[in-house]
């Protein structure tokens, strides 16, 4: 078994709200200097040996993100 | 005329969709988001709600249920398809519609009556509006903001394929106000707001969404 990360990030041009919420949060808690959050969604796959690059790219670009909106980035890691 | 209704697990506007279908004078059918049948329906709708529990993204698990593989092919080949709300979200991850659809701006749920205009009259889904007439119907999403590519947009506005505007203030962020498009041929038509809440002064603000049914049974005998 292979554990794969997927990252999945909205587009830099598309408005993410859910960041913005965080960001602006963050000096009423007392944190300072932070000037932008963005926030997206971190996937873990366990997966058999024999699935290769060109299948977990298709997975990451067909299902786990949505291109018109979001960029990805898969990477193989060490279980 | 027959017109499909589509049910996922976490629909919840099927019903009144059917409702609408039968108020225009069609006959709904149900259809199961596990069929690969469509059982001979001159169209289909796909309602609002929360397929698959949302999960992932709006639509996202949806698009790959098997009644969708018939939807996609029936739809490249002109048969009417409307999607509301969630229903949008499902046909622009199935790409029969182009854009996406993300969390309103202000993040909160919106739910209220909303006013829109009517920005193109030759849908398969809108004949029955004068250009430009404005309709009051619910609106009631978390995840409404229309968004697509600069390019996109100019394609969209250019070719007339917005076919409904948010009148007065946005509700949820979408770009160039867009409450709803239709794809190239005028088959398909996606909208957040819901014109099947909308069919009888007795249940809903108005009866301004009715027109959208009418208009398909309209489209459908001519064909």
């Amino acid at each position: 078994m292979a554990r794969v990360v997927v990252d999945v990030m909205p587009k830099p041009e598309i408005l993410d709200p859910q960041g913005q919420a965080v960001a602006n949060a963050l000096p009423r808690l007392g944190f300072d200097g932070v000037t932008t959050v963005r926030q997206g969604k971190h996937f873990e796959l366990e997966v058999a040996d024999d699935v290769d690059d060109a299948t977990l790219a298709k997975i990451a670009e067909t299902f786990l993100a949505n291109p018109v909106i979001e960029d990805w980035v898969v990477r193989r890691v060490d279980a | 005329m027959k017109v499909g209704v589509i049910t996922f697990p976490g629909t919840l506007d099927d019903v009144d969709a059917a409702r609408a279908v039968k108020y225009a004078g069609g006959e709904a059918v149900s259809l199961w988001h596990a069929d690969h049948d469509l059982k001979g329906v001159d169209a289909v709708i796909v309602p609002g709600g929360f397929s698959y529990g949302d999960y992932l993204r709006c639509g996202a698990i949806a698009r790959f249920a098997p009644v969708m593989q018939e939807v996609v092919e029936a739809a490249n080949k002109g048969m009417p398809v409307l999607g509301i709300c969630n229903g949008f979200q499902i046909l622009c991850e199935a790409h029969l519609l182009p854009g996406a659809l993300i969390r309103n701006h202000k993040l909160h749920f919106v739910c209220r009556d909303q006013w829109l205009k009517v920005e193109n009259n030759e849908t398969a889904w809108t004949t029955r509006y004068d250009q430009g007439a404005e309709i009051l119907v619910p609106l009631k999403s978390g995840e409404g903001g229309y968004q697509a590519d600069a390019e996109t947009l100019k394609q969209l506005e250019g070719e007339g394929r917005v076919v409904f505007r948010y009148v007065g203030d946005n509700p949820n962020g979408s770009r160039n106000g867009i409450a709803g498009i239709t794809s190239a041929n005028g088959r398909v038509v996606g909208l957040m707001p819901h014109p099947e809440h909308a069919i009888d002064a007795l249940t809903g603000p108005t009866d301004d969404g009715l027109g959208m049914f009418l208009s398909l049974l309209d489209a459908v005998v001519s064909a």
